[in-house]
């Protein structure tokens, strides 16, 4: 996050500077530069956009030539025929649990771990910790018809759980939080806590926790994104439809070849209008948090 | 044996305060409990089914628990299995046609956003990041329609040029070219922001000397940004030949929920080969032995990439 406010405080100078600066012809912003942001901006945003056109008027939208860009009124009519043909409010709902639960799980977990690598010291946390780091490179998803099984041995074949339980903690976000704690918590403010007699726990609870909470935020939101729109394995392991995801919902609803193009896109679009409000709100911490999370030289 | 804080003259000062023995033990447990729900969890849902994998692909074995030994055969039919083959070249057709331009865009456009008096820096990142916080479910129908044979937006405009329409999902090329583009707009933004952050942290000097010796854009490009960038090019190159031979999603709801993705099976992976196997035609054997191959693959591929990735922009 550093890095970037340093960035945006620096675009702010004064226009003295930036024209001294410019004249050196090291940093000037050419027009085509522009050119090149605005067609890769519209490039990600034009499919999205296009999907709420489709939506808004019905499936004339998509097969009438040229081809209408402009939203109509018809939005909510589709919507309702959508929660008519699939138990809609239902999968939004078991995707809300899903997301949230490993949101919180993620943020809270990957914090505590985190802090352990970051802040304590034990016999075995390099090699714990290497261990980690190689775990992100295991092509875990080819391993799905094992874990079809363990999930049938535990009996969470078509539960809800089979789909949160492996995803509370990951490698990635405790990479990420180990990361945070050690540039943010400095070991004097521990190291004071430690000599009134406090136990690590509280350190973390009472110090360490509530320092990184905006990290632990981001890290929760990214995990709350990737949970509310992972696909094969509720695919595999859901059999109701009352326990459908929103996502497995829509491809329901897509692969349906009676239900129309344009309730088809207004139920991808539900879908994704929930992330495009987080999205909306905390945009600029998950692209920061990003960037933090990546390597730096 | 002491799990005291860092640093580790602290050691000196826990035994003297008030703490009592068993606190203390605890004390001592308590990071290989805070880090444990991790190594748990990646045992039982991560490393076991994997090994599991090499296991079970020994065995005829369907979902109901019956089970016989035959060794190799099922590595010998995949051997002979031309849908095997097939899905493999699929899958190394859709990663490099959607690998290749996507880092190659996300490089040259982290090299334009690091400039620091660009406008509208934060609006280009959100807007690259919107198509990663997007479902793949829900993009997938728009990608169709785009694509599509009859009135498709984009057989609209080729029409509009003079062009033929193209059915993309019929052929192999065609359906190999959407999935890509599909991929490549999920990622090149997040593969961007990484990029950025990595040249963000190189020293502004650097390019300031290089452009008072008179080296330009490309010259600086090449002998600056790429070699600091390559820990962050080796880190994406790994994920994206990780993630990429890996491709399911994307083929699978393109093809309108086929899992042999067309009737001649012209875009099918080896993941949808997989789950073709194992959970349509219930052999979880021979699906295992897919996953098998694919293991292998997807380690000998990520090494040979790591090696030549790491040689990026080093001279000789």
């Amino acid at each position: 996050m550093a890095t970037t406010t340093h960035t945006r405080q620096q675009g702010d100078l004064q226009p003295r500077t930036t024209r001294t600066r410019r004249r050196r012809g090291i940093v000037r912003v050419r027009w085509y530069t522009y050119v090149l942001l605005a067609l890769a901006a519209a490039a990600c945003i034009f499919p999205v956009y296009w999907m709420f056109v489709v939506s808004s008027v019905g499936s004339e939208a998509a097969t009438q030539l040229p081809p209408r860009v402009v939203p109509g009124g018809n939005f909510l009519n589709l919507l309702r025929l959508v929660f008519e043909t699939v138990p809609f409010v239902r999968s939004l709902i078991n995707s809300f649990i899903v997301a949230a639960l490993i949101a919180v799980g993620q943020a809270f977990l990957c914090s505590l771990a985190g802090f352990a690598f970051a802040k304590m010291t034990f016999p075995g946390r390099d090699t714990l910790f290497l261990i980690l780091v190689l775990t992100m490179t295991v092509p875990a998803q080819l391993a799905v018809i094992p874990q079809y099984m363990i999930m049938s041995q535990l009996g969470w074949v078509d539960t809800l759980q089979a789909l949160v339980v492996p995803g509370l903690v990951s490698a990635f976000g405790i990479f990420w939080m180990r990361q945070h704690i050690s540039a943010t918590i400095s070991d004097e403010l521990l190291q004071a806590a430690r000599m009134d007699g406090a136990n690590s726990w509280q350190i973390f609870a009472r110090i360490a926790f509530p320092v990184v909470r905006p990290a632990a935020a981001v890290l929760g939101l990214l995990g709350f994104v990737n949970a509310w729109n992972d696909f094969l394995w509720p695919f595999i392991v859901l059999k109701s439809p009352d326990l459908y995801t929103a996502q497995i919902a829509i491809k329901a609803l897509q692969s349906n070849i009676s239900v129309d193009l344009g309730l088809a896109m207004a139920g991808s679009f539900l879908v994704t209008v929930p992330l495009l409000v987080l999205f909306a709100f905390f945009g600029k911490q998950m692209v920061s948090g990003i960037m933090d999370g990546a390597f730096k030289g | 044996m002491s799990a005291t804080l860092t640093p580790g003259g602290l050691r000196a000062v826990t035994p003297a305060t008030a703490t009592r023995p068993v606190e203390k033990r605890w004390e001592r447990l308590a990071p290989y409990g805070y880090v444990a729900p991790f190594y748990v969890l990646f045992l039982v849902f991560g490393l076991f089914p994997l090994l599991f994998t090499f296991y079970v692909a020994l065995f005829d074995w369907n979902p109901i628990g019956d089970k016989t030994f035959v060794g190799l055969e099922n590595f010998r039919l995949l051997g002979e299995d031309p849908r095997f083959w097939n899905a493999l070249r699929n899958t190394f057709s859709i990663w490099i046609i959607s690998t290749v331009p996507q880092l190659i865009i996300a490089l040259i456009l982290a090299q334009v956003l690091n400039n620091t008096f660009l406008r509208l820096a934060n609006f280009f990142r959100m807007a690259m990041l919107l198509p990663y916080i997007t479902s793949v479910a829900a993009t997938a129908i728009v990608f169709a329609q785009i694509f599509n044979r009859d009135y498709g937006l984009l057989n609209w405009f080729l029409e509009l040029l003079g062009f033929e329409h193209i059915d993309f999902m019929s052929s192999a090329a065609g359906s190999h070219v959407l999935i890509s583009v599909m991929v490549i707009w999920r990622w090149f933004g997040y593969n961007t922001l990484l990029y950025l952050a990595s040249l963000q942290a190189v020293p502004r000097d650097l390019y300031e000397a290089a452009a008072v010796d008179g080296a330009g854009p490309v010259k600086q490009f090449f002998n600056i940004t790429l070699p600091s960038l390559r820990p962050v090019i080796v880190f994406t190159v790994i994920m994206s030949t990780i993630g990429g031979l890996q491709i399911f999603t994307e083929p699978l709801l393109l093809s309108n929920g086929t899992l042999t993705c067309g009737t001649a099976r012209q875009c099918q992976t080896l993941s949808l080969f997989l789950f073709e196997q194992g959970f349509g035609s219930f052999k979880f054997g021979y699906g295992s032995a897919v996953g098998v191959a694919l293991f292998g693959i997807i380690v000998v591929v990520a090494f040979i990439n790591f090696l030549l990735s790491s040689r990026l922009g080093k001279k000789g």
